[in-house]
């Protein structure tokens, strides 16, 4: 695994002629007329079938960034960009719908889809197989663990057949055992689906156990301040020492960051 | 659906299949230990621990009443003892009166019920979406669930005369705040989340509604349809007490009142006796089981609870 530093917003690797499933430009936030600036002229391309880590301190804007890429808030100032239209959204808590199974819960993304009905049963079906979860199809959210709340809902954000996956912290709530199987999980399906990932996170080594490219936010406004690509030699490890170093390098920066902030 | 997707495991991915396997043992064994068997009580049980209580309390406080009846040898017109009580039950009975009561009650009850369901349901709605209806008239209708409906009584007689129309509009004064005001609770109460993943998931404002925002508030409005059933019931009461003749029918309020006039105390408490009992039966069969069911479904139920 070899890493680079590359601060420069457009990315080398992406050659002209691949359109990028995510365009941002100089995109600007703040809530209210008279608000603070959340995000601050925010510049970021992300390729298809990227896993991009988007890493910060709390308060850095980057639930919010989500929420805009997303489409669930509007920016003040600048574009983005989605290529495929429109992207699927898996949060912190599972949100899934306490009232269906895990097996209803992604039968309503593929109904809302427009999948016909005949069709969305053994769909749904396989959706939860790739998660490892067709047994727990008839089981009701509170049924499950916690890890297995999060894979229906990966399997439901998978269900709704978008490009592009954003993930706002979806295993913060989880053990570390359980985090680091879904780890697997998640480089599993994303290896398999070839889906564009943007994943938020604001734990260091998971950035770094996961991402192909690593962003680092600063706070307060929300700036984009480094960026970090690490060659994809295939699925690693948390332990690994190369991840090790990664994170090191990379909470220097972070805390670097914050310290930032104490004057 | 998933075009890109390679079958997981199979046999064209040799490289990753085993490991794959692995991986899918290791998360089962994981949820295996994660997740406990929830252990359901049985109907036996449920009856042993729900019934017999109270009815051991009630026979308890029956046998004490007699008890005292035969010690103490109060003035019978004034202090009857449970024999009497149940006799006068059964001569309500045996002259037809008590089924022609409770069937005139009940009716009413449930109609009454029903048309306040049929108002307050769409009042809840667009209370909990129309933001300036509800600055306007939320205080207002908080206010009115707080109002005695019976207050209602004296004005609603001038109105529509001694008429079942007035013994209507009191029990809707009494039950409709209740059942908008549980829909609206029930709706302010729907996580933001569950609306956010609806959006996400591409539903429209009606879809959104109907499969997302109503669903998560049903527990809300359950209990406010309870809260509901409980006024008008109360409210009805009230009202047959107070509106007597005139082409109103012959319900538990109105028997209560006949009683009082002949000073049958053991009239009044078996009339008393009845009200309580069919609203008690009526908590149970109906309410109870439902709300039971929907609680259970979602995990709030106490025993269900991981």
């Amino acid at each position: 695994m070899r890493t680079s530093t590359d601060a420069s917003p457009a990315p080398t690797t992406l050659s002209a002629t691949v359109k990028p499933a995510i365009r941002i430009d100089s995109l600007g936030k703040r809530f209210g007329p008279t608000g603070p600036v959340v995000l601050d002229n925010i510049n970021l391309t992300v390729a298809p079938g990227e896993f991009l880590c988007l890493l910060g301190a709390s308060g850095c804007g980057k639930s919010t960034l989500l929420n805009i890429i997303a489409g669930l808030e509007h920016p003040s100032e600048g574009t983005v960009t989605v290529t495929s239209g429109s992207a699927a959204v898996m949060f912190q808590e599972s949100a899934l719908f306490p009232w269906l199974t895990a097996g209803r819960n992604v039968e309503l993304a593929l109904k809302l889809r427009g999948v016909p009905r005949s069709a969305r049963r053994a769909q749904a079906l396989e959706l939860l197989d790739l998660v490892n979860l067709a047994d727990a199809a008839s089981k009701r959210p509170h049924e499950l663990s916690g890890g297995m709340r999060q894979r229906v809902a990966l399997a439901r954000a998978l269900a709704q057949d978008r490009k592009v996956l954003l993930m706002d912290e979806p295993f913060a709530a989880l053990d570390a055992i359980t985090r680091d199987l879904l780890h697997e999980e998640l480089e599993r399906v994303w290896r398999e689906t070839g889906r564009t990932i943007i994943f938020v996170t604001h734990n260091v080594r998971e950035a770094a156990r996961l991402g192909q490219r690593v962003v680092l936010m600063s706070s307060r406004p929300g700036r984009i301040s480094n960026e970090w690509r690490i060659d994809d030699t295939g699925p690693r490890r948390i332990e690994s020492p190369e991840v090790s170093r990664l994170a090191i390098e990379i909470t220097d920066q972070l805390r670097e960051e914050i310290r930032r902030n104490a004057a | 659906m998933l075009p890109d997707t390679a079958h997981p495991g199979s046999a064209a991915d040799p490289h990753g299949g085993g490991a794959h396997d692995e991986l899918r043992r290791l998360e089962s064994g994981l949820d295996a230990l994660q997740t406990t068997p929830l252990t359901e009580k049985g109907p036996w049980r449920r009856f042993l621990d729900g019934v017999l209580p109270p009815v051991l309390l009630l026979v308890a406080l029956v046998v004490a009443w007699q008890f005292y009846t035969v010690i103490a040898q109060p003035r019978p017109d004034l202090a009857p003892g449970p024999v009497k009580v149940a006799g006068s039950l059964v001569e309500q009975w045996n002259d037809g009166r008590l089924q022609q009561a409770v069937l005139t009650s009940l009716s009413r009850g449930g109609a009454g019920f029903l048309i306040a369901v049929a108002i307050g349901t769409p009042l809840g709605l667009l209370l909990a979406e129309w933001r300036l209806l509800r600055r306007a008239l939320g205080p207002l209708l908080s206010g009115l669930q707080v109002l005695p409906s019976v207050a209602w009584v004296p004005a609603a007689i001038i109105w529509f005369g001694l008429t079942d129309a007035t013994v209507y509009f009191v029990v809707l004064m009494g039950a409709v705040p209740s059942i908008a005001n549980g829909l609206v609770s029930g709706i302010d109460q729907v996580p933001p989340q569950l609306r956010k993943v609806g959006t996400v998931l591409g539903a429209s404002r009606i879809e959104l509604a109907t499969l997302v925002v109503l669903p998560a508030a049903l527990p809300g409005y359950f209990s406010g349809l309870k809260q509901g059933w409980a006024f008008a019931w109360r409210s009805l009461m009230a009202a047959e007490i107070i509106v007597v003749g005139g082409s109103i029918g012959f319900g538990l309020g109105t028997m209560l009142q006949q009683s009082r006039e002949l000073a049958d105390l053991s009239a009044v408490l078996a009339t008393i006796l009845v009200i309580l009992a069919v609203g008690i039966l009526v908590e149970l069969t109906a309410f109870a089981p439902i709300e039971r069911r929907l609680l259970r479904r979602r995990g709030l139920t106490p025993g269900a609870r991981r």
